[in-house]
């Protein structure tokens, strides 16, 4: 048992880790990743999001009617985002204005819907929770790790911190759209390279 | 039959509870939210307004009752001339837009306003915040003059693809020109109606 809980969890590191193996929540991927802050803040808000909602559905799961499933986990799911929202805006002001509109958006990421309806709805509340923790900090390295290419290479700071000399000419590309695509196109092709043992 | 009384019945103690909870954390975070929002939003946005003022808009700061509600006043004074800052809201594309405007006390125009809170689209409606040109429209209009954006047959240009955005920041306005008709004589601090009372 405790061996397959492991397994849940660390599976959302690696082996289905949201947006590069599942392709999945590209939102948020290629909207706030300018910078590692936004990156962190934006997964952690997320992760929050997937490990209560995935609590709430495991636990709710023989409950909640089949036919109306979907409108119950966006309820559930729609309660903990606003949560999020109050707490962010209570405690860490400055980063929710940068992250602004898209905190709300988590409500319509497919991951964490994905998660409800993939795992949480079938699956006892221990592997769910464990699931919803790695899929939530696989989502976070992943967009902390598209966030420091983009912050390193369009800014040259590395959480707001200065890497190279004075030198260095910022790709300011980087930091816009077109900089998001790139930078997530490139790592997909690497992770492609990379194949997965079944 | 059955089916359906238990569709009703989960869909609704979920939802009630959500509103439940929801409300809860409201309620023990709305202090701190407020006082974010005071730091974040309108501190920098009176700042701006006030530049050059003899006395300082936060620290002088006090709430009148308007419509059953409080209403924080930053007052300022330029060259002796008294001046009020407050926050009014309009409705916007998704969610209320809040505008702090600046009035000059004696002559009852705007010498200046900035947009404070707001969930616009970026990119588009969240112009009104960036771009300095559509808040300048109004400085020096007297504030009771009604506003309107051009399609509406008004003289305020719109920001162009955000016409309702632009729409309620004049809604806003607008409040705030209700306030100063009505509540004119309390927009005045204290301390500066006391040491000159010939302005009302």
């Amino acid at each position: 048992m405790s061996k397959s809980i492991a397994r849940e969890f660390a599976k959302g590191l690696w082996s289905e880790i949201p947006p590069f193996r599942l392709v999945l929540g590209l939102c948020p991927v290629l909207a706030v990743t300018m910078s590692v802050e936004n990156g962190i803040g934006m997964g952690l808000a997320t992760t929050f999001v997937l490990v209560g909602s995935n609590f709430l559905v495991s636990l709710l799961r023989n409950v909640i009617p089949p036919k109306i499933r979907i409108a119950c986990f966006i309820i559930i799911i729609a309660t903990f985002v606003t949560m999020v929202e109050f707490i962010m805006q209570a405690y860490v002001y400055p980063l929710y204005l940068k992250l602004g509109i898209f905190i709300p958006l988590i409500v319509v990421n497919c991951v964490v819907l994905g998660r409800a309806e993939a795992f949480a709805c079938k699956n006892p509340i221990l592997p769910s929770l464990a699931d919803g923790l790695g899929m939530g900090l696989g989502f976070t390295l992943s967009l902390s790790l598209i966030g420091a290419f983009r912050e390193v290479l369009g800014n040259g700071t590395f959480l707001g911190l200065q890497v190279f000399g004075d030198a260095f000419v910022p790709f300011g590309v980087m930091v816009k759209a077109p900089g998001a695509f790139v930078t997530l196109g490139l790592l997909l092709a690497f992770m492609n390279l990379v194949p997965v043992k079944k | 039959m059955k089916n359906i009384i238990q569709m009703v019945v989960v869909l609704t103690v979920l939802s009630g509870s959500s509103a439940g909870i929801l409300a809860g954390i409201r309620v023990v975070t709305m202090e701190k939210i407020e006082y974010q929002q005071l730091k974040f939003q309108k501190e920098p946005a009176v700042r701006k307004i006030m530049e050059g003022s003899g006395m300082d808009p936060m620290a002088g700061r006090f709430k009148i009752d308007y419509q059953g509600r409080k209403l924080t006043i930053f007052p300022g004074e330029i060259d002796g001339e008294p001046m009020a800052a407050f926050e009014t809201f309009g409705k916007g594309y998704s969610g209320d837009v809040g505008v702090m405007v600046g009035l000059s006390l004696s002559s009852g125009r705007i010498i200046g306003m900035g947009v404070t809170t707001h969930s616009e689209t970026p990119g588009i409606g969240s112009k009104v915040k960036d771009s300095p040109t559509f808040v300048d429209q109004f400085k020096g209009e007297p504030v009771e003059s009604g506003f309107k954006v051009r399609n509406d047959g008004g003289g305020v240009d719109a920001i162009s693809g955000a016409t309702i955005t632009s729409r309620a920041v004049c809604v806003a306005v607008d409040e705030a020109g209700k306030v100063y008709g009505e509540l004119k004589e309390q927009l005045l601090p204290t301390k500066i109606a006391a040491k000159d009372g010939s302005h009302e």
